[in-house]
């Protein structure tokens, strides 16, 4: 068996970034033609998903032991430090590739009908193109320094994109909460990555993670302090708590732009480094417990606060800091590619909820567009009824429904239930208490997300439509540049999650007879064996039954029952729920109130965090710059007018003035000699 | 006895202090003028008496009786002689000048008579001997033609623009 | 003898100078100046008592540059006079800021 040689590598990375050129080069030359974006922004990121296929199934057929480094150029040689601009191709870093290029094609595809109409629609494609490229350098870069271009690069075009419509201050000031809630964040991994220069004098991945297990003792003051600061990037990265706060506002961005960013790919980052630093993160066992925590408890809060919003964008993006919190738990926990495998099936049907809402949306828009009704078409309390006009995106959306919610044989089941065993199974070792806390979270997580979903896809396609008549006629199914992608989404939602089923749930009558295997898992075992071993040796073998009782197969029955039955009493619930039009229903009250206003998380924030900030800065510039900094250099101009203006009092003209002078000259002169 | 070459030092010095005082203070220009000549006259006089009595006769010549008539010509051509006004400047000048004068004074009369200037007195014996062999105008003008020629013939030439230039200066029309 | 003529020269100095700072009439303002010459010459008539007889001959010079100088400047005072009416230097100001 001969090794991995990677095919055009680069091209991968390339082609977005010269699709990103030439886009942009449209946008600024000719804006208003649409032909050459929708061809060449779509045809970038299909090519580079080409050649991704074709490095993957090289990979395949000799799988490398250790990443294959496909060197550039020596981009920062510092005395001792050598950082180059490298590339890595493993297995963690392909499959990502794989998800980034190929629900990123589809989007692209969904784009250009979605964004077909708008007027910067060349800027807009230019934008998701300098995206991919930016998360492509991200996933498969082989050192920090490198993965950070990334980082930093997704966050600036989730700003681009975010305010994309920034006439409107609401959607500049989302952008901007967004950029800066980032930069929080990625403060942490800057602290990080100093500290791992600092101990281990290198940054690039072969290196730093060969060296930590021997330079860092387990469960040291130093590796916990860096594993701490890199999940602090995740949490802004991957909106986490207490960094979660701009993927809400960011819903302000278009629907393409959400699907992509906000639930496929830019969130996925963090869980993505976690997993690549899974080496660090293994010899920490206080921060995986952090990071599971912090999981669990986030998936927890954004599903509660799911259930009472009322924007259909909004429910989809709770969801998925939801589902972003139980990825963080798969890892937090030790489960790296139950946390990967979530990540993927994640991106099938996060993309296609939102995607298919946006077909919604276009609907609802076209048609509230023609009687010019000033009604939210993003409220799902002016639909209704609407499988009746969009039965395809009816058919599509209740199969992400029953992917996110875990019923069997759709992706979620899989993912998701991983996770929620892998929780329990490892609840062994020094914090067995904690995640035993996290497993029963995350199962109360997956009870109210089947809820909130019921009642999104009840409240928007069942029922009596809240729309008159008027807008009713003008309800169109999405044009087939839309659908189509959506359908393939869809499919990838149905069997998703069968390129990973654990080996126990293969031998389950009927729920098991799926062709799969535990595939993933053993896929990203070279990449997770030096983080698995560690925690074998210093932890100890998973146990086999949960806290409860009960070995995998029960709870994987029973989480599938749980789900049925929620979903089917939702439904049943919501139906009966009497709605009115947005502008017509009074506002929630009580503890709906309290989930509606999101905790008041926004509010308590802009007390603690922004209004004291805002203060400081205002006070530093009246007081510092303009009274000090201003005032100086304005004294020293002032002086110097001050210094000039007296001198020139001595030019009086006059002559005795002058022969003083001479007087003066004299007497210092002869001071000088004779004394 | 009293000692009269001191004595009479002292009176000329008194004189011409006197005669600067009255030319400094005068506010007619004629009296301010004469006042000026005294004060030469008396410095002529204190030249005999330090043995440079060539030097005392072109003082009262040249200085007593070309420049200051000169002056008076001036004075005379411009009608200044008639009109008293004051012309002192005001008073944080004069504090001033005071000031400054006295500085000067102090810097000097502390300077100039310090014993190391005054140390190798053996210049006057020379003077004398040279005035007992070749009579008092010899001892300026030996040295004068002899050593310091090219400077003479510098200041002719200085003369020369002088007049030239006093000419050009003072005509109506160039 | 010569320490006393230094001191008178001094003396006779500070006058010239006190009366170059305090006097506004250009004429008497040159007098004052002539004054001061002369406190040098009496000052370099006393030190050739001293170093010989090359006092009295810079005395000559002294002299005679003095006189070219007064030539020369009385032909200023005369067309100064002739522009403005008086010489008063309060009114020669033309060079002020």
């Amino acid at each position: 068996m001969h090794s991995f040689e990677p095919t055009l590598p680069w091209l991968i990375v390339l082609l977005p970034l010269l699709g990103f050129a030439l886009n942009g080069l449209a946008a600024f030359v000719a804006p208003t033609r649409k032909a050459l974006p929708a061809l060449v922004a779509p045809a970038a990121v299909g090519l580079a998903f080409v050649i991704a296929v074709v490095n993957f199934l090289a990979m395949r057929a000799a799988p490398p032991l250790a990443p294959v480094i496909v060197q550039g150029y020596s981009w920062m040689p510092v005395g001792s430090l050598q950082i180059d601009a490298a590339l890595q191709l493993d297995q963690l870093s392909m499959l990502m590739t794989l998800i980034v290029t190929g629900v990123g094609f589809l989007i692209h595809v969904y784009s250009v009908g979605y964004m077909g109409a708008d007027p910067g629609f060349a800027r807009y494609m230019a934008y998701i193109n300098l995206f991919i490229f930016f998360m492509l350098v991200l996933v498969l870069g082989s050192s920090f320094p490198v993965m950070f271009v990334g980082w930093e690069g997704v966050g600036l075009c989730s700003y681009l994109l975010i305010g994309f419509w920034f006439t409107e201050k609401a959607n500049a000031d989302a952008g901007k909460k967004a950029f800066i809630v980032n930069r929080i964040g990625d403060f942490g991994f800057l602290v990080a990555m100093f500290m791992i220069f600092a101990n281990l004098g290198a940054l690039d991945f072969a290196t730093v993670f060969a060296a930590a297990p021997g330079a860092f003792p387990y469960a040291g003051a130093v590796v916990t302090t860096i594993t701490l600061f890199l999940f602090l990037g995740a949490t802004g990265k991957s909106a986490q708590i207490p960094l979660y706060i701009w993927l809400p506002d960011a819903m302000a961005g278009p629907t393409p732009v959400s699907a992509l960013i906000h639930a496929a790919t830019m969130v996925t980052a963090g869980v993505y480094m976690v997993a690549r630093t899974s080496t660090l993160f293994a010899l920490a066992p206080l921060s995986m417990t952090v990071v599971a925590g912090i999981g669990a408890l986030t998936a927890l809060f954004a599903a509660t606060i799911g259930l009472a919003q009322y924007d259909i964008k909004k429910v989809l993006a709770y969801s998925t800091v939801s589902q972003l919190g139980y990825m963080f738990i798969g890892v937090g926990v030790g489960a790296f590619s139950a946390g990967i495998f979530h990540l993927m099936t994640h991106a099938f049907f996060k993309a296609l909820l939102f995607l298919g809402s946006g077909a919604v949306i276009h609907a609802m828009h076209g048609a509230l567009h023609h009687t010019h009704s000033k009604w939210d078409a993003q409220d799902m309390r002016n639909m209704g009824g609407l499988r009746k006009h969009l039965p395809i995106t009816w058919v599509v959306m209740w199969i992400g429904t029953l992917a996110i919610a875990g019923v069997w044989p759709f992706a979620g089941f899989f993912s998701k239930d991983e996770i929620i065993w892998q929780a329990a199974a490892r609840a062994v070792g020094p914090f067995h208490t904690w995640f035993t806390v996290y497993w029963v979270m995350a199962l109360v997580a997956a009870m109210l997300t089947a809820f909130y979903m019921t009642r999104l896809m009840i409240m928007t396609f069942h029922g009596v439509s809240r729309l008159p008549e008027a807008e009713q006629q003008h309800l169109h199914e999405a044009p087939a540049v839309m659908w189509v992608p959506l359908a393939i989404l869809a499919a990838l939602s149905v069997v998703g999650g069968w390129f990973n089923i654990p080996e126990e749930i293969k031998r389950i009558p009927v729920l098991g007879w799926l062709p799969g295997s535990p595939w993933v898992h053993e896929w990203l075992q070279p990449v997770t064996r030096t983080a698995d071993a560690i925690f074998g040796a210093q932890v100890g073998a998973l146990s086999e039954a949960s806290p409860l009782g009960g070995g995998e197969v029960a709870w994987a029955v029973i989480s599938f029952a749980i789900a049925v039955a929620v979903i089917a009493i939702a439904a049943s619930m919501v139906l009966r729920w009497q709605y009115r039009p947005a502008l017509e229903s009074p506002e929630p009250a009580g503890l709906k109130r309290l989930l509606w206003r999101k905790w008041y998380v926004d509010e308590i924030y802009d007390v603690l965090v922004v209004r004291p900030l805002v203060g400081a800065s205002r006070w530093l510039w009246r007081w510092v710059d303009d009274a000090v900094i201003d005032g100086s250099v304005n004294g020293l101009a002032s002086g110097s007018r001050g210094l000039g203006w007296l001198s020139s009092r001595l030019q009086t003209g006059q002559l005795n003035t002058y022969a003083f002078a001479v007087v003066v000259g004299v007497i210092l002169l002869l001071a000088f000699v004779v004394l | 006895m009293i000692d009269i070459p001191f004595f009479l030092f002292v009176v000329f010095a008194v004189v011409a202090i006197g005669g600067g005082i009255g030319m400094v203070s005068s506010r007619n220009p004629v009296a301010s003028l004469l006042f000026l000549v005294v004060t030469f006259f008396s410095l002529a006089g204190i030249y005999v008496l330090l043995n440079a009595q060539f030097i005392a006769a072109v003082q009262v010549i040249v200085y007593a009786g070309a420049i200051m008539v000169l002056f008076l010509f001036v004075i005379m051509l411009l009608n200044l002689g008639s009109d008293y006004h004051a012309d002192i400047r005001r008073f944080g000048w004069i504090v001033a000048g005071f000031v400054a004068a006295g500085i000067i004074g102090g810097i000097l009369s502390s300077g100039l008579t310090q014993p190391g200037l005054l140390a190798g007195g053996g210049g006057g014996a020379l003077v004398d001997a040279s005035v007992r062999d070749v009579g008092v105008v010899g001892a300026v003008a030996f040295p004068l033609f002899r050593d310091f020629a090219v400077p003479f013939e510098v200041t002719s030439l200085l003369l020369l623009v002088a007049a030239i230039g006093a000419v050009l200066l003072a005509k109506r029309r160039v | 003898m010569v320490q006393y003529s230094l001191w008178l020269s001094a003396v006779l100095f500070a006058l010239g100078v006190l009366g170059v700072v305090i006097r506004r009439n250009a004429i008497i303002l040159f007098m004052c100046v002539e004054l001061m010459l002369n406190a040098a010459n009496l000052a370099f008539v006393a030190f050739s008592r001293v170093v010989g007889i090359d006092g009295q001959v810079f005395v000559f010079f002294v002299m005679t540059v003095a006189a070219a100088e007064a030539a020369v400047g009385l032909a200023i005072v005369i067309s100064l006079f002739r522009h403005s009416e008086s010489v008063d230097t309060r009114n020669f100001n033309l060079l002020r800021w």
